[in-house]
């Protein structure tokens, strides 16, 4: 691909496509938006084929001084790319779960969220810090518009929650930011991450920079204003709230966070262990008695969210790469999740669990996905879900086993709140008549399940796909992270006794992808 | 420096002087139905004389060549600049305004001589070098300000408008020549090289007591806390193309004066007059913003916007550094069109009979009804908000930026976060038009000059204005090269 600047071309078709569906009626604007996604997802695969497994460390790299102050870089390493990957594969399924629930102001919404979608592209291809804080600022724009136009009963409040919880976070970051660029004399990202502030500065720019990503993340106390945004927004914000926009914070970690304030992070990370404690127990136990499915979801995410949290902030590969394989596993299952009640809200039009029940009876096929969806949240090994917890697990056992510990409890009441929450829903008697006469899904929704489903199989039977393009731009993290490594209280250790002559081999093999 | 050449620099001025007093004598012969023909005349004016001072700015004039009558009036880029900014809006002022005055059947043939008067005055003010001429432009200024805020002489609102601002205004003068005297009794001298000579070792307490008065009586021209308290009642109650005017070259004017008086006059000592910049400027965002979440009405809401503003220029100026007052200025031009856009919007607000609507209720479900109009004004309060990808982030950007790599981190730590309590009032505005059921009040049509320079200021909002940003750099450090040269 040398020279074509594809991530540009990704970057501007959809926001073509936005300009014209603000001018557009309703049934063309569907369209356009259909297309506009489509083709950002052709280009995606494009990209991925594209991508040098194993080469330069930055690819697709574009740069352009056409700014004051910063400039237009685009470049993408292979966290990047699985990112990009997920965000494109998501948004044609937004667009399809908001082709008939979506009646009022079509065109705008469609505009709204084709908008959201060069954003987020951008922030994931930015490779330059300034424009990486436009991006990812911006994207509280559309969000605010869409939960707040196209919203439940309170989405007023939920929208403003969202836009000035997430503002004040992220503003201080652009302070530190400034500070950073002023001191390294560079706005280049990768530049910056291998530049080395000075540590009792590092504290500083940690905190400003976890006040942002802590609460896009989101983590425990300030998660609040997930459960309300999600609740209100319509079925397609949710999935992209979900699905791409928490990744962002994690995202932000494994940029910024990490390679630039090792020591700070070091520092820090009994910290976000607590955090990230708390946030699996008492998140799973909210989400163990709620009675309306997406708040249910919404709470599993930020127990998830701190599964994430726990294997960056274990500074090593496995859990480096589980944290990769999380946020990639949480975006496709919570999505889907978040779309199977969305399937069955547009149907009933609501989303209190006790009116539904029995609908293995009248609707199997849902039932057959939501269950596939519910095993992948809950990390049944074969699914997407399985992956990544394992690793994330694995990598923060050698820090502390304790906090390993801690952190598996979360998917033992994972896997009680979601087959609670499958069980109320699809199994059981058919209590009322209206979700018993529900009609099973439609070809429009086979669509968007079935991909959803394969990319879920796919993912957890070989994640290798995955994980591959990752792998050297981890282990160069990793590398980085090397002068700041905890003390380990269960470390790996290459098998020292020759009885186990074979299992020294297999971790001696697991050694050498890294 | 002969007289010549010293006339040759103040053609602008000159150019203004003349066609506010024959269009005054056009005013009087031949009465109001000449009104429209002064208005195009006069913006045929203040176009020209951009044209005039655009040369000294685009070639970076500055120095004792281009300081006239012995330095009492400065022709250099820095007066370019602000020159630039106050006859466009000036022009701007009065582009709007038939479409205004005209249904009122008001619209005299005054209201164009006045603003001409008062671009006049303001124009002096940027390019004094000397506190005498600062203040006689100030009051050309003035004067003509408080009888354009007065304008609708049958409308109660506007007369307590007018009032209100001369006698707060007059105040305001009266502190400010009270400083003055005190800084020429303990330096001396009244004009600014020579106080920044005269200062340039020492500072007696009495030239302290100067300064505050000083930037007392400016910051009241500024409207900044806490002297912003007749800004919400000026805004409110003038008609709305004499608001649009005060908002923009009233804003530009003053602060580029007050920014001569500080880095240049009173540069060496900046010591003493940060602490109470800084002051200014926290309280500005924070009250600006605290006061405009309860507010009503658009006119007064974009008043303490415009509080809330003037705090983030004076983080510029609080850190008293080049890169500090370059960033002012950058903020300025974005504050100016961004305002400029806010107050074309809001004379486009209007009912089935074309009376203007300015209660923010009535503004619910403006999306459905008048699209475009909503979504520029969605525009321009996500832009004041200092949202990005809108153009109202680079002004906050580069202000910040400076207060940064000047090493005042906690300064630009505390003026952020307080941006955030701004954020909430701009996404009301939002709220109320986007989210609400229309409320079926907003229905009359504007002419195509209002249409056309909100489509302009949209467009230098919407993302395609950071490609000026290295132009409008690079201009704003000429002018501040010029300023730092004369002080």
């Amino acid at each position: 691909m040398g020279g074509f600047p594809i991530l540009s071309l990704m970057l501007l078709v959809p926001l073509l496509g936005a300009v014209a569906c603000l001018k557009l009626e309703a049934p063309a604007a569907r369209q356009v938006a259909l297309v506009a996604t489509l083709i950002d997802l052709a280009l995606g695969v494009v990209l991925w084929l594209n991508f040098d497994i194993g080469g330069a460390q930055w690819q697709f790299v574009e740069r352009h001084e056409i700014f004051a102050g910063f400039n237009y870089a685009l470049g993408i390493d292979g966290i990047a790319l699985v990112l990009i990957m997920l965000s494109v594969f998501l948004m044609p399924v937004c667009i399809g779960a908001s082709w008939h629930s979506i009646e009022k102001r079509v065109g705008e919404y469609m505009a709204a969220f084709l908008l959201m979608e060069t954003l987020m592209i951008g922030v994931f291809a930015a490779q330059d810090i300034y424009l990486f804080y436009i991006m990812f600022e911006a994207g509280l724009i559309p969000m605010y518009l869409i939960i707040g136009v196209w919203g439940g009963d309170n989405r007023i409040y939920a929208s403003y929650k969202f836009f000035l919880y997430t503002l004040l976070g992220s503003v201080l970051m652009l302070i530190a930011m400034f500070w950073m660029v002023n001191e390294a004399g560079t706005t280049d990202i990768p530049t910056l991450m291998a530049y080395d502030f000075d540590p009792g500065v590092q504290t500083w720019l940690w905190l400003a920079f976890f006040a942002s990503f802590a609460v896009k993340m989101p983590m425990y106390p300030v998660h609040t204003w997930l459960p309300d945004a999600h609740v209100q927004a319509p079925t397609a914000g949710s999935i992209i709230l979900a699905g791409v926009l928490l990744k962002m914070g994690g995202y932000g970690f494994i940029r910024f966070s990490l390679p630039m304030f090792p020591e700070a992070s070091a520092q820090f990370a009994p910290l976000v262990f607590v955090l990230s404690m708390l946030a699996v127990v008492i998140t799973s136990l909210i989400a163990l008695v709620q009675s309306d499915m997406k708040k249910l979801i919404a709470y599993s995410s930020v127990a998830h969210m701190a599964i994430v949290t726990l294997g960056l902030f274990a500074f090593n590969v496995q859990g480096l790469e589980g944290a990769m394989m999380v946020m990639l596993s949480h975006g496709l299952v919570s999505g889907a999740l978040f779309l199977c009640v969305g399937v069955i809200y547009d149907r009933l039009h609501t989303r209190e669990i006790a009116r539904y029940g029995g609908l293995a009876i009248n609707m199997p096929k849902y039932a057959l996905f939501f269950l596939l969806f519910t095993m992948g949240s809950i990390g049944l090994p074969g699914t997407s879900g399985f992956v990544g917890e394992f690793l994330s697990l694995a990598g923060i056992y050698q820090v502390s086993s304790w906090v390993a510990l801690v952190g598996t409890t979360g998917i033992i009441l994972g896997a009680a709140y979601m087959l609670y929450l499958y069980r109320r829903v699809v199994f059981g008697e058919q209590k009322n008549a209206d979700a018993a006469a529900m009609p099973d899904l439609e070809l429009r929704e086979y669509l968007m399940m079935i991909p959803l489903g394969l990319a879920v199989l796919w993912m957890g039977v070989y994640p290798e796909s995955f994980i591959a393009p990752m792998r050297q731009d981890i282990a160069a993290l990793d590398a980085r992270l090397a002068r700041v490594k905890p003390h380990y209280d269960a470390p790996l250790m290459l098998g020292k006794g020759t009885p186990a002559e074979e299992a020294h081999g297999e971790h001696a093999a697991e050694g050498g992808h890294h | 420096m002969d007289f010549a050449h010293s006339l040759s620099l103040i053609a602008p001025e000159l150019t203004l002087s003349v066609a506010g007093l024959v269009l005054l004598l056009v005013a009087a012969w031949s009465g109001d139905k000449a009104a429209r023909l002064i208005s195009i005349l006069g913006v045929t004016a203040l176009v020209g004389c951009m044209f005039l001072v655009a040369p000294a700015l685009c070639n970076g004039f500055m120095g004792p060549d281009f300081t006239a009558f012995g330095g009492q009036h400065r022709a250099d880029a820095f007066a370019a600049f602000a020159k630039l900014l106050i006859y466009g809006s000036s022009a701007a002022a009065l582009v709007v305004a038939p479409a205004f005055f005209g249904r009122l059947g008001q619209m005299r043939a005054e209201y164009p001589v006045l603003i001409i008067f008062a671009a006049l005055g303001m124009g002096m003010m940027a390019s004094a070098g000397d506190m005498l001429a600062l203040y006689i432009g100030l009051e050309l200024n003035s004067l003509a300000s408080y009888v354009l805020a007065a304008f609708l002489r049958s409308d109660g609102r506007s007369a307590e408008s007018g009032l209100k601002y001369f006698v707060l205004g007059a105040l305001a003068s009266g502190i400010l020549l009270f400083g003055i005297s005190l800084t020429y009794g303990f330096t001396g001298t009244t004009s600014f090289a020579g106080i920044s000579a005269a200062l340039s070792d020492g500072m007696s307490h009495g030239a302290l007591f100067g300064i505050v008065f000083l930037l007392a009586g400016l910051a009241f021209k500024i409207a900044a806390v806490p002297f912003h308290m007749w800004t919400p009642d000026v805004y409110e109650g003038a008609p709305t193309p004499v608001t649009t005017f005060f908002a923009t070259a009233s804003k530009a004017a003053a602060l580029a004066v007050l920014m001569r008086v500080a880095l240049e006059a009173f540069g060496p000592q900046a010591g003493a007059w940060q602490q109470i910049v800084i002051f200014a400027a926290i309280a500005s965002i924070v009250i600006g913003a605290l006061g405009a979440i309860g507010q009503s009405n658009i006119k007064r809401l974009m008043a303490y916007s415009s509080i809330n503003n003037v705090g983030f220029v004076l983080i510029g100026l609080g850190i008293a550094s080049a890169a500090g007052a370059s960033a002012m200025l950058v903020y300025l031009v974005i504050y100016i069109v961004m305002s400029l856009g806010g107050f074309v919007a809001i004379l486009m607000l209007k009912d089935a009979d074309g009376n203007p609507v300015e209660r923010i209720s009535d503004l619910a479900g403006l999306s459905r009804t008048r699209p475009a109009l909503a979504l520029a004004l969605a525009m321009i309060m996500f832009s004041l908000a200092g949202i990005p990808p809108l153009f109202g982030f680079w002004g906050k950007f580069v202000v910040f930026q400076a207060a940064v790599e000047a090493g005042y981190v906690s300064l630009a730590a505390i003026g952020i976060a307080a941006s955030v309590i701004g954020a909430f009032y701009y996404l009301k505005i939002v709220k109320v038009m986007y989210f609400d059921e229309p409320a079926g009040v907003v229905t009359g049509r504007s002419d195509w000059t209002l249409q056309g320079l909100l489509f302009l200021t949209a467009l230098f909002m919407s993302p395609l204005g950071y490609l000026l940003t290295k132009w409008l750099g690079q201009l704003a450090d000429t002018a501040t090269a010029a300023l730092f040269l004369a002080a």
